[in-house]
């Protein structure tokens, strides 16, 4: 096998790359992000709500998906689950896991909310759930929004570990025209310039997000 | 169940072979990737405009694209160009791919917390004539060190689950260990086991980093020192220290 670089690769490639990049990688990283955006504050506001030993089980159990690696929860999953599609599994696995990290940013979100403004709702004798729904999680969420998109990032960057179980994502679509061709160069630089091209930008919008945020409050 | 325990004693020998892979991958990993944070940290933050453009260039590369494209990066692509020195084995592949992707996150950790330290510091090191490379190692790094130990203890975690997909570049890690497991006993039995491994391994790793912050912060007078901190009695703050 040579090296050098062959454009004929480059250009032959690109259709069954892109291919796995809309049907596998942009769809996990879109379902995973808003499964992991809801559950995670869902979880967070259940620990905060539970009675004690459950908020304490619950504590250990985000803790424990957040420290084992979720190539290791994906392939669990896939054997459990045979039944299921992949695909499916991989986009829950995914969201799950981001949505314990999610919880974490909640938390300090929902924290960060001054003491004033819980004074003030106690002031205006406003109900439980309308101090959190009407005045604790809007300004919670909008100081979690960068946070959320650098974790969306991250996800999109961690979606070939699908590989793992079988779902055709552009990596593994990279790896199997690389094996027909016995190339590999090209495949996997076109694949590695498509993560950068799609994830540079949005680190930049997010940079800008942080900026404003940081300066309107 | 009593069976899994026989399997599991029978499997020891191979669970502790990729406990081992794993082990030796993480610290690996790193060690490069701590000495990268530092270089491309210092680099980023220079003054000149070359240079901390190449720094950029490569953390943005690294940060970019996905850690699966570089491990076969350089597991696939770089041994192939008929340079000797680049043809590597799948271990050391593993360990440079960890060592940068990570570096370069850590890079901006290191990057982040040198211009977190305050501005008087930087300015009475001056007044008192310190040169610059004086100035980094005695005033600005202690003090950004222990501003940068949280966050380098959660890359060390992420670089430890990382290592999970060094099957894909044919290397037996605890993730193949326990998928033979898996073949040899059931599914929640070796899951169960290969998950719970992880965990402890985090879990060392996170006592270990708290220690060294317990201890960087006590050399800037902050906080009790390690020894202290490690006596069976409810712990003493003194000065501030965070959580």
């Amino acid at each position: 096998m040579s090296g050098g670089w062959n454009w004929q690769h480059v250009w032959d490639s690109l259709p069954t790359l892109l291919e796995g990049f809309l049907t596998v990688t942009l769809l996990v990283t879109v379902v995973g992000s808003v499964i992991a955006a809801v559950l995670g504050l869902v979880l967070e506001l259940l620990r905060r709500s539970a009675p004690a030993p459950l908020a304490a089980l619950l504590t250990f159990v985000v803790n424990f998906i957040r420290m084992t690696p979720i190539v290791v929860q994906l392939m669990f999953a896939y054997f459990a689950l045979l039944a299921l599609d992949p695909l499916t599994i991989g986009i829950v696995v995914f969201g799950i896991h981001y949505a314990t990290y999610m919880a974490e940013v909640y938390r300090a979100g929902i924290d960060s909310v001054p003491q004033g403004q819980w004074e003030a709702t106690t002031a205006l004798s406003m109900s439980r759930g309308r101090t959190w729904r009407a005045v604790i999680v809007p300004q919670a969420v909008r100081a979690t929004l960068p946070s959320l998109g650098n974790y969306v990032i991250s996800m999109f960057k961690d979606t070939p570990f699908l590989i793992a179980i079988t779902v055709p994502d552009m990596i593994s679509n990279a790896l199997r025209y690389g094996g027909d061709h016995f190339r590999f160069t090209e495949v996997i630089v076109v694949a590695g310039v498509i993560f950068l091209i799609a994830s540079y930008p949005t680190s930049v919008l997010i940079r800008k997000l942080e900026q404003r945020i940081a300066f309107t409050t | 169940m009593s069976s899994d325990l026989s399997a599991l004693w029978t499997a020891i020998p191979q669970v502790l072979e990729g406990l081992g892979i794993t082990v030796v991958l993480t610290a690996g990993g790193a060690a490069l990737a701590f000495v990268i944070a530092i270089v491309f940290g210092l680099l980023a933050g220079s003054r000149a405009l070359l240079v901390r453009g190449f720094a950029r260039v490569v953390i943005e590369f690294f940060r970019g694209t996905s850690l699966v494209v570089q491990l076969f990066l350089f597991f696939f692509v770089l041994p192939r160009f008929g340079i000797p020195w680049l043809e590597w084995p799948p271990l050391v592949a593993g360990i440079l791919a960890f060592g940068f992707n990570y570096g370069a996150y850590g890079a901006e950790v290191v990057r982040g917390s040198i211009t977190a330290v305050p501005r008087g510091q930087w300015e009475a090191s001056t007044a008192l004539s310190f040169s610059p490379a004086h100035r980094m190692r005695r005033i600005i790094i202690p003090q950004a060190w222990a501003l940068m130990i949280p966050s380098l203890n959660n890359l060390l975690i992420q670089l430890l689950k990382g290592t999970a997909i060094v099957g894909f570049i044919t290397l037996f890690d605890l993730t193949v260990s326990i998928e033979k497991l898996r073949i040899a006993t059931d599914l929640f039995f070796a899951y169960s086991v290969g998950l719970l491994l992880y965990f402890v391994l985090a879990y060392i790793l996170t006592l270990g980093m708290n220690a060294l912050e317990v201890r960087a912060k006590h050399r800037l007078g902050q906080g009790e020192s390690l020894r202290d901190a490690l006596r069976f009695r409810s712990p003493v703050t003194r000065g501030r220290t965070a959580a």
